[in-house]
């Protein structure tokens, strides 16, 4: 049981005049609110234009040979996707959004520890967004490495890759700040008498990304810089014709990068624990071993990364021992679903719009995860790697995913934000033709990745076609059900009707406030007294 | 430390500290000369696993902080070497 908070009569967050006006009152803002919206629009943006970047290659692949593009721009364009897609959107997605705005108010906290430090990393976020978008448009044309600018090509392409890869160190300053800035908050800003074990289970996992945000990011940091340098000075690090070791790129790169996909997953798993005792007003089942799964997931996760190079030419050992913790990470990661839907047995189980994103995360998740198993074994690996088998596995993991599990916390925390209700009719039809969508688009992907489809690759055989075109098709469906879902949360949040403080009955400290929520949270500390999911 | 207690460490400890971490870089230096096959990657990251305890302990003030942050910072250095031994089992078997 908590007891907060707020009257009725706190101006909300949103029409708090403070010492700016019109626009400034925005791009000025210290309130950890009002910059969780402005990483809240910007990262949408970059969405809908990777989203867009995304249909493109799909309508070129919808036959063979060239289509709608030529090679190189399809190179060019499924970089960019990605650029866009992992290092401004779903790396920063959730954390920054939704961390930023709840992480104070579920701990109890007015603010987050250092809130113009908050506000430097948003500007540092868009400085390199600003970064990654010019470098599609500069003299020497868009990269043309992927995502993972694997060397020794990356040293070599005359493509703009070192405006790409400076782009990405600086988006790197603005997670490992924020991950610091929450690490703080949750030691030094927790409400009086919430310890970590009645903390919610949302900032545990926030707790848990952040610290991969921290430790992580330097390293991919000064991979970076080694190939600027390796392009500039010429000097040896990673390109075999100057005495370098591309593994070792490789070795470097992914030592972030998968812990990467952590930083993507672990908070849509806070969310999703946040969602389901809400909407099945049931306590969560195994409230210890969710949290501590979230610090074994970051933990066993750092030691993973060899999963990606088993075709590189690395050693047998370390082959054999990638592959072994490979297995271990996926108990963690099972620890949170059966928990999951322990917690929905005997519930009542309330089908609204959050709940239908928090279930298609775990269907979707658990296809990724369980087809992340075929890739972590070296055999299966061998014969899938660099198909379009492995696009679907990770586009199931990240979209399926952290994309969804997005989606349901914007729906789920929503009238809390705006305090305005969506309509739930069209929010149920988009996620509909969403869920019908995301999966014509990427499943068939496993199938054709298993008939030897390489990842990738601008023109295909024509056997491959049938499931290009079912892909295709679920794209141009995907896109439509995201255009719905959007309209219907800008309706929403323009004309909606007032949402009152708890619409969902929830029992966590945002419920407990306003909605939206005054400018520094709480009129005095919460008193927390019991565990956060006090249902029955 | 407590929450919001401070400590003030002496001049004396932080200059003796000082001086450490600059003979060690002097060593660091002097060890590049000699060609001690792999073992010259290990002593570098001895040494520079050494300057590391030292810059945290004294000049970061772990040494007074609670048990938790020193667990919290010494799993950071585990799992550091943990990245460090699984890369070169690679190396190492290649």
């Amino acid at each position: 049981m908590i007891n907060a908070t707020t009257t009725m009569e706190s101006v909300s967050y949103l029409d708090h005049k403070g010492k700016y006006k019109g626009i400034f009152a925005w791009i000025f803002a210290t309130d950890h609110k009002r910059i969780a919206l402005l990483y809240l629009y910007a990262i949408s943006t970059f969405f809908v234009i990777g989203a867009i970047l995304g249909l493109l290659m799909r309508l070129e692949l919808i036959s063979p040979g060239q289509t709608i593009m030529t090679a190189q721009t399809y190179n060019g364009i499924f970089t960019v996707h990605g650029i866009m897609m992992i290092f401004m959107v779903v790396i920063p997605g959730l954390s920054a959004i939704f961390g930023n705005f709840f992480l104070p108010i579920l701990i109890g906290a007015k603010d987050v520890a250092f809130p113009r430090l908050n506000l430097f990393s948003w500007y540092i976020f868009i400085t390199g967004s600003i970064l990654a978008v010019l470098s599609q448009f500069l003299r020497s044309g868009p990269p043309d490495t992927g995502w993972t600018f694997y060397a020794p090509y990356s040293t070599a392409t005359g493509t703009n890759v070192i405006f790409a890869t400076t782009a990405a160190f600086v988006l790197g300053f603005s997670s490992i700040l924020t991950g610091l800035n929450f690490i703080v908050t949750i030691h030094r800003m927790r409400a009086p008498k919430m310890k970590f074990f009645s903390m919610p289970l949302f900032p545990w996992s926030i707790y848990a990304t952040a610290w991969i945000q921290v430790l992580a990011t330097p390293i991919i940091a000064i991979t970076l810089l080694m190939l600027i340098a390796e392009r500039l000075f010429k000097i040896g690090f990673f390109d075999p014709a100057y005495g370098g070791d591309p593994i070792l790129f490789q070795h470097m790169f992914w030592i972030y990068s998968h812990p990467a996909v952590y930083i993507m997953i672990l908070p849509a798993m806070g969310v999703i624990t946040e969602i389901i005792p809400t909407f099945c007003q049931r306590k969560v089942y195994g409230y210890k071993a969710i949290a501590m799964s979230s610090l074994a997931i970051a933990g066993v996760g750092y030691l993973v990364w060899g999963h990606h190079m088993f075709t590189s030419g690395m050693s047998e050992t370390a082959r054999w021992v990638f592959s072994l913790l490979t297995f271990i990470v996926a108990i963690p990661s099972a620890v949170k679903v059966f928990n999951w839907l322990a917690t929905m047995y005997k519930g009542s189980i309330d089908l609204k719009p959050p709940l239908l994103y928090a279930l298609s995360f775990i269907f979707l998740f658990s296809i990724g995860g369980l087809t992340g198993l075929v890739l972590g074994s070296l055999a299966t690996n061998i014969q899938v790697h660099d198909t379009s088998f492995v696009v679907a596995h990770f586009h199931y993991i990240v979209f399926g995913g952290m994309g969804f599990g997005f989606f349901a916390a914007l729906h789920y925390w929503f009238p809390k934000i705006y305090g305005r209700m969506y309509n739930f009719r069209r929010a149920n039809i988009a996620w509909g033709i969403l869920f019908v969508g995301f999966n014509l688009l990427y499943f068939p992907l496993f199938i054709i990745g298993m008939q030897g489809m390489p990842r990738r690759y601008y023109d295909y055989l024509p056997q491959f076609q049938t499931g290009h075109v079912i892909s295709t098709i679920g794209g141009i469906i995907l896109i439509i059900g995201l255009f719905l879902m959007i309209r219907n949360l800008v309706l929403g949040a323009r004309k909606g009707a007032k949402a009152p403080a708890n619409p969902w009955n929830g029992s966590t400290l945002e419920w407990q406030i306003v909605s939206p929520p005054p400018q520094e949270n709480f009129d005095e500390d919460p008193l927390i007294k019991n565990n956060p999911y006090d249902y029955e | 430390m407590s929450e919001n207690a401070t400590h003030i460490t002496e001049y004396k400890t932080l200059g003796i500290v000082l001086v450490t971490l600059l003979f060690f870089t002097l060593i660091t230096i002097v060890v590049t000369s000699f060609d001690l096959a792999v073992w010259n990657v290990v002593l570098a990251l001895v040494i520079a696993g050494t300057k590391g305890f030292l810059v945290v302990t004294y000049f970061m003030h772990i040494k007074y902080e609670s048990l938790l942050l020193k667990i919290l910072v010494g799993m950071v250095f585990f799992l550091f070497a943990l990245i460090l031994v699984i890369t070169f089992i690679d190396y190492a078997y290649r």
